[in-house]
């Protein structure tokens, strides 16, 4: 038994190998999480509207359906702007939020989505055939063809006599190769079909050929080449440029990308200069179990890049409110664990007692606290909207990961030097005088 | 059992009514203040008129808020956009009149020889964030109480509810009084605030609870009190620990995190020293004087009961 008693080494190996391990995980790609995280206009730059969608004669209803559409038809001129990130939400009954992070013309940006979705059908020479109110309201949707199973477009037109007479008319250029009906999304003056048609981002979102004439209300547009996507995508253009709604502008808010920038560099510089503050702190007021401390919260403050990052999360200024209450709450859990155990040396049990003891009755306290602001996080996520809600996802990502570190990590750090018996009769490194510990 | 601090004198019982009474004429006045001052609302809150002046070159702030002056205008806000900030956003509270706007809009073609965009905004959106941030809290402050109901004991829940309002309450009340500009990020600082307060409350009522488990008899105020007071001088170090660390945070966006974060940081440092100061003499203090009260109210229905003549 005596044996038992020297020092196990093993454990501070362990100790080495994971801290080496885990440090040489994070130097290798902490760089590249924290780039790949997708930032908020606030820290960013860029550009946001919020519309409300109003009916156009006042008398049709703003329903789900009519929203979506909207959306993409606004996605689809989005496109066209080449914005990597455009993030479009439908917030409450009748609104569209429209986020454009990092957009460099502002101006036409906000110029382009504006304006209603301005559909017409031309010929190849541009003559227009008819346009978006020749279509019936929400007419068109993906459906598939019965004998091959491809998916397809079906949209309904007002008049069947007048689509007839274009099908006819465009049949018969059919020896020049001209019988193409070319969907137009906003033509502008001076556009042309031969050089449009060849752009990535084109203004023609589809020109299906005329096969024959089609004498029907019900319009069938096919082509080998839809996807079930690219087929929904153009049924809802084609809804949207139906639409008889208005967008009215009720909030909009730019950010220059220079201020967006510096913003997030001073936040980033205050945020190291705060940590560098606690990691001090905790160095100096816990001694060995502030080491303990500070390589937890490393592991935090990684740990909630990673999964902030795997959430496809938008990081915002009210975030980092979030992220810094969330170091806050990890120094926590540290410090109510650490007093904890300092009480218990104080009170003569011996290191390795004082470590189970201090773990175990620290827990119930700490779990508590933890649920009570993961329930009030929960809560502003349910019911709040987009800032709040950013702020409230940041704060449960933040007290879970925090909770895992600061409990688990630390206790499984500590414990392997508590249990190699290399602390024994040591209370100094924890802060503890002689002189305060009393006889059992 | 000699534990080093207690044998400290301090006593956060003995003047409870001081700190009640100090939170108690804070807030009154302060609500009056918040009533009639009212906050000074940013944009983000207000309705009005937001001019986009472009410029061909890049400008300063300085510079199109001259011109601005200089035709007897002063925007509220001024931002530059743009990517070489050649656009200044100029926020007008309470908005333009056609007239004033085209006289705006003239000038600035004239110096630019861009003609400003014009827009106006009405305040739906902070004015809902806010009222969804309210509702919130009020929702979440019923759900605290319901799990702490059920992990600790009713008065401890609403104990810690008034402590949480206290500190929501305290940030409005001193921004209320300073006149600093409230956007929306000071929403996310409140609710900051509100998180910390549970969590620092929370802490302390879980050091009450475990020392009244201890205690063989709880009979009178004297008896909780001094429950209390012990909890508290126990916590005492991972109070100010915990709140130190937290103000390092804040206190360094404050200082070093520039004018965008200013408002957001300064309401969370405020909120810090509130919480910290309810949760020392306000949140326990309030759960101590609803106990004795509940304790004696059991005390005289078990004395009625044994004082039943006997058949």
């Amino acid at each position: 038994m005596k044996k038992r008693k020297g020092v196990r080494k093993s454990l501070i190996v362990t100790f080495f190998a994971i801290v080496i391990a885990f440090a040489a995980l994070i130097a290798t790609n902490v760089l590249d999480h924290a780039e790949d995280i997708s930032l908020g206009l606030d820290l960013q730059g860029g550009f946001e509207v919020l519309y409300e969608v109003e009916p156009v004669d006042g008398e049709s209803e703003i329903n789900r359906e009519l929203l979506t559409d909207t959306v993409s038809a606004l996605n689809a001129r989005i496109d066209v702007l080449g914005v990597s990130e455009p993030n479009i939400t439908i917030e409450g009954d009748d609104r569209i939020r429209v986020q454009l992070a990092g957009v460099t013309d502002q101006q036409s940006a906000r110029e382009l989505l504006s304006t209603e979705a301005r559909l017409s059908f031309r010929d190849v020479n541009d003559e227009v055939m008819m346009d978006g109110s020749d279509l019936v309201e929400g007419g068109a949707r993906q459906s598939f063809d019965p004998d091959t199973n491809q998916p397809n477009v079906t949209v309904q037109v007002d008049d069947a006599t007048l689509f007839g007479e274009i099908t006819r008319d465009l049949l018969d250029r059919s020896a020049q190769g001209e019988n193409i009906l070319a969907i137009w999304l906003d033509y502008d003056e001076g556009d042309s079909f031969e050089e449009e048609i060849m752009k990535e981002d084109s203004k023609i979102v589809s020109a299906p050929r005329v096969s024959s004439v089609i004498q029907s209300r019900d319009v069938v547009i096919e082509g080998g080449d839809f996807t079930v996507d690219s087929a929904q995508e153009l049924a809802g253009i084609l809804n949207a440029g139906a639409l008889p709604v208005e967008l009215e502008e009720i909030y909009s808010n730019s950010v220059g990308a220079s201020l967006g920038e510096r913003s997030m560099e001073l936040a980033i510089n205050a945020g190291m200069v705060g940590v560098a503050l606690i990691f001090g702190y905790m160095l100096v007021y816990y001694r060995f179990m502030g080491i303990i401390a500070v390589l937890t919260l490393s592991a935090y403050i990684y740990l909630v890049l990673v999964v902030f990052n795997w959430l496809n999360a938008v990081l915002t200024l009210p975030g980092i409110a979030a992220l810094i209450l969330g170091v806050g709450m990890a120094v926590d859990a540290n410090i109510i664990t650490f007093e904890r155990i300092k009480d218990e040396l104080r009170s003569g049990k011996s290191t390795i007692s004082a470590f189970r003891a201090g773990g175990r009755r620290s827990l119930s306290t700490i779990l508590d606290a933890n649920i009570t602001t993961i329930l009030a996080a929960g809560v502003m996520y349910v019911y709040g909207t987009s800032a709040v809600q950013g702020f409230a996802v940041m704060l449960i990502v933040s007290i879970i990961v925090s909770f895992v570190t600061a409990v688990f990590g630390a206790r499984l750090l500590l414990g392997l030097w508590v249990n190699s018996r290399m602390l024994n009769k040591k209370p100094r490194m924890f802060g503890v005088k002689e002189r305060e510990i009393s006889e059992l | 059992m000699n534990f080093d601090h207690e044998e400290t004198k301090l006593d956060f019982i003995k003047h409870r009514k001081k700190f009640f009474m100090f939170s108690g004429i804070f807030l009154f006045v302060g609500i009056i203040l918040l009533s009639t001052l009212g906050l000074n609302l940013g944009i983000d809150f207000e309705s009005g008129t937001t001019i986009d002046v472009l410029s061909d070159e890049p400008v300063t702030a300085n510079e199109v808020m001259e011109e601005f002056e200089s035709i007897g205008y002063t925007p509220d806000d001024l931002v530059l956009a743009g990517d070489n900030n050649e656009t200044g956003r100029a926020s007008f509270i309470g908005g333009l009149t056609q007239d004033q706007t085209l006289e705006v809009q003239s000038h600035f073609e004239d110096v630019y020889g861009n003609t400003p965009a014009v827009s106006t905004v009405t305040p739906i959106v902070g004015e809902e964030l806010a009222k969804n941030a309210i509702i919130s809290v009020l929702i979440a402050a019923a759900g605290i109480i319901l799990y702490v109901t059920i992990r600790f004991e009713f008065l401890y829940g609403i104990s810690a509810i008034v402590a949480l309002f206290h500190d929501a309450l305290f940030i409005l009340v001193v921004f209320s009084i300073v006149q600093m500009e409230v956007n929306i990020p000071f929403i996310a600082a409140v609710l900051t605030i509100v998180g910390y307060s549970i969590n620092d409350t929370i802490v302390t009522f879980d050091r009450i609870r475990e020392n009244m488990k201890f205690e063989k008899k709880v009979k009178d105020f004297d008896d909780v009190a001094r429950v209390v007071n012990k909890s508290l001088v126990q916590t005492l170090a991972r109070s100010i620990n915990t709140v130190l660390t937290v103000v390092f945070a804040a206190g360094a966006l404050f200082v070093l995190g520039g004018e965008g974060l200013r408002t957001f940081s300064f309401a969370l440092v405020i909120g810090l020293v509130a919480g910290t100061y309810s949760s020392l003499f306000i949140a326990a203090q309030v759960w101590l004087v609803l106990k004795s009260r509940q304790l004696k109210k059991v005390r005289h229905r078990k004395v009625e009961i044994e004082e039943q003549p006997e058949v």
